[in-house]
């Protein structure tokens, strides 16, 4: 393993310290946890809207708090969901009265961490509502599996329901502008490279030199199929008909499209993707509103992307071009 | 058979060695068909178990169990935490103010815990989790009058062997399908670990 760390077992901790030390002004840490929020949390007259999760998807999820976008992030250990404790805390430091919503990506731990901590605030008087994003198209969402996982598409959760919280909507009216984009968004990636847990030491699992693991999840586990690696063209083909192929698009439907680095992807590669994604859109009639390219939602040094689409109507597209000022998600 | 506070923390001091001695396993095990932090999450957890029962002196095994549970769920996370978590404090409350556990007890706190996990997890027995070893030594429990600590042993190792024909149909592993089939669920592994534990623990007290 070769990482610039200092200890495995300190490395959120360290990197949290190191984030508020650079954005000064627009964060802060809560003493004694691992909870990023607002410098001027609680926002008086406004919801308070939380997301969080396993560390090691940088910027996901500390680099969206901010203005327009998350009032606290609470950072667990990599690839660990927070424990119900430090949710609490975050729910407790962003609750100005209105309540607090959660945006929980889909994963069994998670869902119960986030679960316990929601029946924690609720026992002591808090509102809280949530919504579970599982965009992820490359597992099949059936009775058999614990449902589909929760990927890139969750920053368009927080920007969109972080939009609606800055305007001053009720914990209701967030809900359901936040279910709407959870039904309207799909995702799915590919990686060429495994990555490192510190504390694990050794990749999670193993590609060839000459494979790829496509529709693989955040966290390098395994996806549809394992196969010899194709050009970008070929990749940005497999991902977006996947997507396509999943949620009824119609010609003149409007999108946005956001393709994602999982951390060790140069932005070149992305850009390439980029391009074949917008032909096979433009191809099909469908129309880019807006495109993101970059590193959203990782999975450590893992190379590979993913592909998202974000069907949009007038309410949705309102909500994505309002004001957001956070460390990596501007407007 | 009385279970004593001294043997509750004897108990958590065996397992944290167990899980400390087993942490590569467990997490190899995960990192076949989960998502690699078992082993890093218990060894934590337990090691944090052991700071906390140093510092307090108990008259109970319900507060045993009670500093156990809000440990391990503030300090392990992902989906362990809050099933092991869940499976402590259910215990704690089953056995509320005692400062002696009758066996009877025992199998009553042991069944709140299994019902605690599969709520909070919403797993089957079969699904490929935690519960399948559970469910046995519960069932274990209940049915004998005096517990044979071998017998509980082997009971749990079977079951938690059994775990490797099944398909994941709860938790990341289900992802996999049939390709979860083939590796021992790492949750029943550590679950096994804290049965033979307690197993050794009460033997070596008999």
């Amino acid at each position: 393993m070769k990482k610039i760390i200092n200890h495995p077992e300190q490395v959120v901790q360290e990197m949290l310290e190191g984030l508020v030390l650079a954005y000064p002004n627009e964060l802060k840490l809560l003493e004694g946890t691992s909870v990023i929020v607002r410098q001027d949390a609680p926002v008086q007259n406004k919801v308070g809207v939380i997301s969080g999760g396993g560390s090691g998807h940088e910027p996901a999820h500390a680099g969206y708090v901010g203005k327009g976008m998350l009032d606290a992030a609470v950072c667990g250990e990599v690839f660990t969901s927070p424990t119900p404790d430090q949710i609490f805390e975050a729910i407790k430091a962003v609750n100005s009265g209105k309540g607090v919503f959660l945006v929980i990506k889909n994963y069994t731990g998670d869902v119960m961490n986030f679960e316990m901590a929601a029946e924690l605030a609720e026992a002591e008087g808090i509102p809280v509502e949530s919504v579970i994003v599982n965009d992820d198209v490359a597992v099949e969402d059936s009775t058999y599996t614990t449902g589909r996982r929760g990927i890139a598409g969750t920053v368009f959760v927080h920007k969109i329901a972080g939009a609606k919280a800055e305007q001053g909507a009720s914990l209701a009216e967030i809900k359901a502008v936040a279910e709407k984009v959870v039904n309207n968004v799909r995702s799915m990636g590919m990686a060429l490279t495994p990555c490192t847990v510190p504390a694990a030491g050794k990749p999670g699992f193993e590609l060839g030199e000459n494979e790829m693991e496509v529709g693989i999840g955040i966290h390098g586990e395994p996806g549809i199929e394992r196969k010899p690696i194709a050009t970008a063209d070929e990749i940005a083909e497999t991902l977006t008909s996947h997507i396509l192929e999943d949620m009824e698009f119609k010609e003149n439907d409007e999108v946005a499209v956001m393709i994602n680095g999982m951390g060790a992807t140069p932005e070149m590669e992305l850009f390439i993707v980029n391009r074949k994604v917008q032909q096979l859109l433009k191809e099909k009639g469908i129309n880019v509103h807006e495109t993101f390219v970059g590193n959203y939602m990782t999975s450590l040094e893992m190379a590979g992307c993913s592909v998202t689409l974000l069907k949009l109507d007038e309410e949705l597209k309102e909500l994505l071009a309002a004001p957001a000022n956070t460390p990596a998600f501007k407007k | 058979m009385n279970i004593t506070v001294n043997n509750a923390i004897q108990w958590m001091k065996r397992m944290h060695e167990k899980v400390n001695e087993h942490k590569d396993d467990l997490t190899s095990l995960d990192q076949a068909i989960g998502d690699g932090d078992h082993g890093i999450n218990l060894a934590r957890g337990f090691n944090e178990v052991m700071k906390k029962l140093d510092t307090v002196e108990y008259a109970t095994v319900s507060d045993v169990f009670k500093d156990v549970a809000m440990t391990i769920m503030s300090k392990v996370g992902g989906a362990s935490g809050p099933l092991y978590g869940t499976a402590f404090l259910k215990m704690s409350m089953a056995l509320k103010d005692k400062e002696s556990v009758t066996k009877a007890d025992f199998a009553t706190a042991v069944a709140e815990a299994l019902n605690g996990l599969q709520q909070r997890g919403k797993a089957k027995p079969g699904d490929k989790t935690m519960v399948d070893v559970w469910n046995p030594v519960v069932s274990y429990i209940r049915d004998h009058e005096e517990i044979d600590w071998d017998e509980l042993s082997a009971t749990a190792k079977r079951a938690m062997e059994a775990t490797k024909e099944l398909r994941a149909l709860k938790g990341r592993a289900s992802y996999l399908k049939e390709r979860s089939i083939g590796h021992i669920d790492p949750g029943a592994l550590s679950s096994y670990y804290l049965f033979v534990s307690l197993a050794e623990v009460m033997k070596e007290g008999e």
